[in-house]
Parts: structure tokens; C-alpha cells; sequence
């Protein structure tokens, strides 16, 4: 399974998180976990999901995540799972 | 499941400490690519160059945007070219300039000679084009080997290499003698370094290897702030933690690039390699650890510690380690190592001795250009004598900038930052250098 994880963070507003699953319910990519908080005003969400049934490739599916980013701006990170366990997990 | 606050570490590493993989620079070997007509043979290197690193940067690219760390620098390294050329080397040198260009690598290791225990036809005519290779040239860098610990010092070689870094600074004074930070000396050279301006492909290495060098000074100064006052025996243990984690990383890109390119994985460059940028500086770090500014006394101890420790951590996190692994302490491209110059802190004499305990030696330092060819020749001795007699790697890469005294300030722009003008000791060794000949190896050499 390939694993990434959605950072999304910025100014609080209405629908962010409808946005991006329904974004990624879109490219059929699943969601695996969320965690979602208001730190000092700002909504900060991370989200693990399993990009092996999207039906593109990395880079489109972070592409597409473009008008999101630019219409609520929000900060939007996607990077491979791989990264965290390499670091935290031995 | 990985951890929110694990996460964020990393996620805060790479956006506010400039944790970075410094470099994948792919090794070709050109051995096959010999020709008796110069033209001929660049032209096979211009070839073989273009099949093998096509998609090197493509593939780094894609890399660093799915794993979403930076990785800066795509290069390569190849064999070194007086290996191979049985002629005039300079078509050569035009053919690797227009393959780095063409692979949209920034710079492009191995415009060299290994000639510590004597020279062949060939590396003369290699030593003697390179002031003009460094001036014409954009990419290319160049390295000569004049000692090692199994072959003593190549004086004669040592003495050349002062003349040609004058002449290389002359030729390129429009740029503040820029042809210099391409072109560096070493004894103990390490055939799988990715770093340049001293990567190239030695002729030990298999026909091609993807070597990777982490980097991350900047980590490991916030990780170190958060043990402040406490006693050595916890810094050590902070450096290695952090280290582990930094080549872990290093790690996964290295088998990522291999396993895409089709390449053989090489090794894991250990190192803290630093930038000009603030935040990203190995001086930092000693003076977190409590010097005022690197060079202050101590500055030896605590860059002792730090490469240890740098090293102890990494080991176990790749499963091949090679190049140059350490801390490295280039004056122009370490802002804390600036400042330190500039304020007279740091000497050229105790950077010869941090270069004792730490990766590699007297690197990107700017020295008066009226020093003389000898003078150089000098340092360069001296430096190569630590390398030998301690078993390990040294270098040297000063420039001796055309027009400037020590005090002003020389510009290289980009990675390789800038640097004020450091004085030199302005005693003679003239008559030293121009005994040529070889110092022998040491007793230690003999090993067997």
C-alpha cells in the first residue's frame, strides 16, 4: 500500500475539510485517518490515505489539490508515508 | 502508526531547519570511453554521459516532490579524466561541460588525476590545462590527489598544483578568481564522494552508483537547544540521535533513486554540509555547544565531538556508508564560519587544526592574491601531511583572489556564498617547496 499524508493548514473558514475528502473521494484515493485541530486560530488537519486505488499518479493527484489551495488558501502538503517511518520507525 | 508529534517534527525539520538531501550525484565510469583522438574520445564521454544520466533530474525531481523534502543538487561524477584521455584532455573538458549542461546538472565532477605517488604523461597534460579547463568551462570540477597515507606526498605534484591554483585565480579574476572554488587538492581522495568540487568516479567503482550526501547542520542546532548547559556525554547523544534520523532519510532517497533509475545504490554520504543560509551553518553548532564563535579555544574539541557523533549516528541508519562522512567547514558557505573570519575569531592556522578532527580540510577560504605560488604549495603540504599521517581524507580549496587583500571581501554567489579575505602567514617556504621529490609514506602505512 502506498501511504501519504495530507498536511492542510491556514485560516479557519467554513468546508475545509468536505473540500479535500470530497477531492479525494473524486481521484478514489481512501482515507485512512484524520486528525484535525484549531491551533492559535489556525486549522491545522492531517490526513493518512492509501493512494494505490487513485486513479492517477502523485504528482496529479497533489496538482489537483490546486484550486483548494488557492481559493481557501490553505497550505497543502502531500508526502509519501515512507518519509515519516524512514525518520521515526526502525 | 507514525505519531502527530513525530510529524511535525519532521515536517518543522525540513520547513524551518533546513533539513535538505544536499546532493544525488550519479557515478559513471569512462574507462570505455578511451580514444587516441581527443575529439573522438569526448565525444563518446558526451554520449555515454547523455545514456546513463538522462533521467537523473527528472527522477530527483520526482523524489523530492513525493517524498516532499529538497533535494538540490542532481550531479555526476565520472572517472577521473586523465585516466582516459591519451591526448589533448581540453575537447574532453568542453565535451563534460556540454553533458552537464545537457543532463541540467549544476556541476559535474572529474576533470582529474590521482598522482599521489607520481605522474604519468597523461596527468601532466590534465594538470596543465586546468586554469584554462576551470577558466572556459562552466560545470566542470576538478580535483588532484597528491598524497595518500600508502604513497607518502607527491612534493613535485604539490608543487605544481600552488602554480596552477595561481594561474586558475588569474585567469578568472573578472570573478573573483571563481575558478578556484572548482578545482581542489586532496590526499586520501575517497573514489564514491558525491560533494564537490572533489566527486569523482574512482577506478575501483562499479561502471555506475547512485551516492547520496545528506545535510542538515541546522537540525541538529535546534536539537542541540534543547539540551543546553547540560554535559558532553548528552550533546553526544542528541548529535547521534538526530544524525540517525537525518541519514535515515538520506537512505531512503539513495534506494528511491536507485531502484528508479535502475543504478546501483553506492553509499550515504554522513555529513553536515552547510549553506550561507542563516540556519544552516556547522559554526552554529560548536557555538551552541558554548564557544562565543568558532575558532575560540575549544572550537578543536567541540567539532571532534561533533563528527563522532555525526558518524555514530549515521552508521546505523544506511547500510553503506562511504565518501567523505563528517562535518564539513567551508569559511564561504557557513555564515557562522563568515562571521568568525570576518571578525578575526577564526585563522587560517586554526582551521588546519579543526581540519585534524573533522570530514575533509581548508576548504573555500579566501586568501590575499599577491600569496605566492610556493605559499600555497606550503599550505597545501601541510594539509596533505595531516591527511597522511592520520589516515583520513584532507583538502585543500582556497582561493587566491586576484586583486584583493586580506580584509576585503570576494562574492561567489549561490551555494558557495562569499568570504572575506583571510591573511596568510608571509614568511617563505620557497625553498621547501622547490626541493620537489616525495616525502615517504609513514611507518603506519606498512600494514600487512
Amino acid at each position: 500500500m502506498t501511504k501519504a499524508l495530507i498536511s492542510v493548514t491556514g485560516l479557519d473558514s467554513t468546508g475545509i475539510i468536505a473540500r479535500v475528502a470530497t477531492k479525494l473521494s473524486e481521484m478514489n484515493i481512501n482515507i485512512l485517518d484524520i486528525t484535525q485541530t484549531i491551533l492559535d486560530g489556525y486549522f491545522t488537519m492531517m490526513m493518512v490515505v492509501d493512494l494505490d486505488g487513485a486513479h492517477m499518479d502523485f504528482a496529479a493527484v497533489n496538482a489537483a489539490f490546486e484550486p483548494i489551495r488557492e481559493e481557501m488558501k490553505m497550505t497543502i502538503h502531500m508526502q509519501r508515508m515512507d518519509l515519516f517511518d524512514a525518520m521515526h520507525r526502525i | 502508526m507514525i505519531e502527530t508529534g513525530e510529524i511535525l517534527q519532521t515536517m518543522r525539520m525540513i520547513q524551518e531547519e533546513n533539513f535538505d538531501i544536499r546532493t544525488i550525484t550519479l557515478g559513471i565510469n569512462l574507462l570505455d570511453c578511451a580514444h587516441p583522438d581527443a575529439e573522438a574520445c569526448g565525444r563518446r564521454v558526451y554520449d555515454k554521459i547523455c545514456r546513463m544520466a538522462k533521467d537523473l533530474v527528472k527522477t530527483g525531481e520526482a523524489i523530492e516532490s513525493e517524498l516532499g523534502i529538497p533535494i538540490v543538487n542532481k550531479r555526476i561524477s565520472v572517472t577521473p579524466v586523465s585516466m582516459i584521455c591519451q591526448g589533448d584532455p581540453r575537447p574532453i573538458a568542453r565535451y563534460l561541460d556540454k553533458a552537464a549542461h545537457e543532463m541540467g546538472v549544476n556541476f559535474l565532477g572529474g576533470y582529474s588525476a590521482l598522482m599521489q605517488k607520481g605522474a604519468t604523461a597523461a596527468d601532466n597534460r590534465l594538470l596543465d590545462s586546468i586554469p584554462e579547463v576551470m577558466a572556459t568551462t562552466e560545470r566542470l570540477c576538478s580535483s588532484v590527489n597528491v598524497g595518500s597515507t600508502k604513497a607518502g606526498l607527491n612534493m613535485n605534484a604539490i608543487k605544481r598544483m600552488g602554480e596552477i591554483i595561481k594561474e586558475t585565480a588569474n585567469l578568472t579574476a573578472d570573478n573573483d578568481s571563481l575558478g578556484c572554488a572548482k578545482l581542489v587538492v586532496f590526499a586520501n581522495a575517497v573514489e564514491d564522494n558525491p560533494f564537490m568540487a572533489g566527486a569523482f568516479c574512482g577506478p575501483g567503482e562499479p561502471e555506475c552508483a547512485i551516492n547520496v550526501g545528506v545535510s542538515g547542520p541546522g537540525v541538529v542546532k535546534t536539537a542541540l537547544e534543547a539540551v543546553k548547559g547540560q554535559p558532553f556525554d548528552v550533546v553526544a547523544e542528541t548529535i547521534k540521535r538526530t544524525a540517525f534520523k537525518i541519514t535515515r532519510v538520506g537512505q531512503l532517497v539513495a534506494r528511491e533513486a536507485s531502484q528508479r533509475l535502475n543504478i546501483p545504490f553506492g553509499i550515504v554520504d554522513l555529513s553536515l554540509a552547510p549553506t550561507p543560509a542563516r540556519g544552516d551553518s556547522v559554526a552554529h553548532i560548536l557555538t551552541e555547544m558554548g564557544l562565543e564563535m568558532a575558532g575560540a579555544p575549544g572550537t578543536t574539541a567541540a567539532l571532534a565531538l561533533l563528527n563522532d557523533a555525526v558518524k555514530k549516528g549515521g552508521v546505523m541508519a544506511s547500510n553503506h556508508v562511504g565518501g567523505l562522512s563528517g562535518a564539513f567547514i567551508p569559511v564561504s558557505e557557513d555564515i557562522g564560519m563568515i562571521e568568525a573570519a570576518a571578525a578575526g575569531a577564526l585563522s587560517l592556522e586554526k582551521l588546519e587544526a579543526m581540519t585534524c578532527v573533522c570530514s575533509v580540510g581548508l576548504d573555500m577560504i579566501a586568501i590575499p592574491g599577491d600569496t605566492s605560488a610556493a605559499t600555497i604549495s606550503g599550505i597545501i603540504a601541510d594539509e596533505a601531511a595531516i591527511g597522511m599521517v592520520n589516515n583520513k581524507t584532507t583538502a585543500v580549496r582556497v582561493i587566491p583572489a586576484a586583486g584583493k587583500k586580506a580584509g576585503d571581501t570576494v562574492e561567489f554567489g549561490g551555494l558557495l556564498g562569499f568570504a572575506p579575505v583571510m591573511p596568510v602567514n608571509a614568511y617563505s617556504c620557497e625553498d621547501f617547496i622547490a626541493r620537489g621529490g616525495r616525502i615517504p609514506a609513514p611507518l603506519h602505512s606498512l600494514r600487512n
